[in-house]
């Protein structure tokens, strides 16, 4: 059930340059929580910033512990990124619908980036429910894999990609992908990362006839579906584009139903 | 100590347009969903009214994302009053709307003189609404809107066109994007509006310099929240003294602090809007502080502090 509460902070890590891992103590939205869905934080103690930010749950322990993984992408990030343990954070959630989780079927996770963060906690739950999970990971470079340790702990299959090279295949994470679809015929598909990424893996998902599924961000003001402030476009049956919020209709959506055109078309629609 | 005498209790209640508000405290159109949203988080029967999102004759798609950009103490936003249309609105949001006390406040625009008629008609045949208030300063939209509310002449035509169609009340919401809104106010009062809400978001931009180009999709968005409270204060105070009719101040109202400001600049009532989207409890918190306020102050009814601005 949806809550609104304090959560306090149990330890707040460094993992590399403005990314950081905030674990908190909420067992009512942790033991609520399914992946995919997102907590809407307070990242102020006034009205400057003053908008709630909306970031996705990365995993959610039984010790009531729920983590959260972000970038410091501006004032309320950075705010949030100095909280100590023991200050307590206002957060509502979970929020938003989450991913399918299917039982005992041969999945595949393509991450981008700070993509990752949702996926970690689909990986957990998807083994849980006796899933296959292939994860492939993809970054810059080396420096920007996060959480590989825990990726490696929990037996996923891990791919790893990266821009220059410097780990496993060099290039975007989707054309790593693409060569494991046929061998591997895969049930499901999920992909969380930038939007062009997304669009690639869509793409590929709907060449291969294999239902995806993808996350997807927006800045977002109330996150409970009342302003529409956060819209995405969708297509409906018709192929007619039509806006749907990110929070309440997402912010997982089935890949074949996200119109990925790019924006300065939709300002001529 | 024991207490054996319990203070009396304050009135909040108001009286505004022929309506019975238990509080002056109500959302503000849009910020507010149709209720249901807020439901799990505040009893809207203690609310002073009911808000509900600008509903057009027909569905509105709204505007392409993104729609919303943060900027120093305020939001721009450029929804473009997106909704489902009369008919979903009557079918779906009204039944659920109407099994809450509080009197309901359908806010409406049109493209036409002709629409704001229909949707008038239509919404008074209608059971459970208690009141229309027509929304003539939308800055997000092409057609209509702030159109119709930039203009005297053209303001006090839609207001009475509404009034010609309709026995419910009609509060009429202006926007501050004008030379001299007591003009507005002014016409609006003199072709039958029965209260006047102010202000509306104000316009702005802002700019993506990465890419060199606008934040929002829309290039143009209205600006709400605590950045536009002196301003919306402002237009308060000059309109009440312009105008008979009451008035409902709104403009980024965060706090009880700032819902008595208004009050005492003249409003009757105030909407929160921009405040809720931070804290879903925000208007809770809001009536309960104005309350503390009254017994602090060793007064009994709120309606001592409408207008009692000392100048």
């Amino acid at each position: 059930m949806l809550q609104y509460l304090e959560a306090e902070v149990l330890a707040s890590h460094q993992l590399g340059q403005d990314v950081y891992l905030l674990r908190l103590h909420a067992p009512l939205i942790a033991e609520a929580a399914q992946p995919g869905q997102f907590v809407h934080v307070r990242c102020s103690e006034t009205f400057d910033p003053l908008l709630r930010r909306p970031l996705s749950i990365h995993d959610a322990g039984n010790k009531g512990e729920l983590t959260l993984l972000y970038q410091v992408k501006g004032r309320g990030t950075a705010w949030l990124a100095l909280q100590q343990p023991g200050q307590k954070i206002n957060i509502l959630g979970p929020l938003g619908r989450g991913f399918t989780l299917p039982q005992n079927k041969r999945l595949a996770l393509v991450a981008g980036g700070m993509g990752m963060v949702p996926l970690l906690f689909l990986a957990r739950r998807a083994l849980e429910a006796g899933n296959e999970v292939d994860f492939f990971y993809g970054t810059r470079d080396r420096e920007q894999l996060y959480q590989l340790e825990t990726l490696k702990a929990m037996q996923v299959n891990l791919f790893l990609a990266t821009d220059d090279g410097s780990a496993g295949f060099q290039g975007p994470v989707t054309k790593l992908w693409e060569k494991y679809i046929p061998e591997r015929s895969y049930d499901r598909g999920y992909a969380c990362g930038p939007r062009q990424a997304l669009a690639a893996f869509a793409r590929l998902s709907g060449k291969f006839s294999l239902p995806a599924e993808v996350s997807l961000e927006e800045r977002m003001a109330c996150g409970l579906g009342a302003c529409r402030g956060c819209v995405t476009a969708l297509l409906d049956a018709q192929g007619k584009i039509y806006y749907e919020n990110v929070c309440t209709g997402g912010p997982v959506f089935d890949a074949a139903t996200v119109y990925w055109g790019d924006q300065v078309k939709w300002n001529k629609l | 100590m024991e207490q054996t005498v319990k203070a009396p209790k304050v009135n909040l209640a108001v009286q505004l347009a022929g309506l019975t508000l238990q509080n002056p405290i109500m959302p503000a159109s849009g910020t507010f969903g149709f209720g249901e949203e807020y439901a799990p988080f505040i009893d809207l029967n203690r609310l002073g009214a009911l808000v509900v999102k600008t509903i057009t004759l027909h569905p509105t798609p709204g505007n392409p994302p993104p729609r919303l950009m943060e900027s120093y103490c305020g939001l721009l936003n450029s929804v473009g009053l997106q909704n489902p249309g009369l008919e979903v609105f009557l079918r779906e949001k009204l039944p659920y709307l109407r099994q809450y006390r509080p009197p309901l406040i359908v806010s409406i625009a049109g493209r036409t003189m002709e629409e704001y008629a229909e949707l008038a008609t239509r919404l008074s045949e209608a059971k459970g609404i208690a009141a229309l208030e027509v929304n003539i300063s939308c800055p997000n939209v092409k057609e209509g809107g702030i159109v119709f509310g930039t203009v005297p002449a053209m303001a006090a035509r839609v207001t009475a066109i509404v009034k010609e169609h309709t026995h419910l009340p009609v509060i009429v919401k202006l926007t501050p994007n004008v030379t001299d809104i007591t003009a507005i106010a002014r016409a609006v009062e003199d072709a039958g509006a029965g209260a006047i809400a102010l202000i509306n978001t104000l316009q702005g931009m802002a700019i993506d310099i990465e890419k060199r180009r606008p934040a929002l999709a829309n290039i143009v968005g209205g600006l709400s929240g605590p950045a536009i409270k002196p301003v919306a204060l402002y237009a308060v105070w000059r309109v009440a003294r312009a105008v008979k009719v009451p008035v409902i101040g709104m403009g980024g109202i965060m706090t009880a602090r700032d819902a008595i400001e208004f009050l005492l600049a003249g409003a009757s009532a105030v909407a929160v809007g921009t405040a809720t989207l931070v804290n879903p409890g925000a208007i809770m918190e809001i009536i309960a502080g104005l309350e503390n306020y009254l017994t602090e102050q060793g007064l009994e009814d709120v309606r001592e502090l409408i207008g009692a601005l000392q100048t």
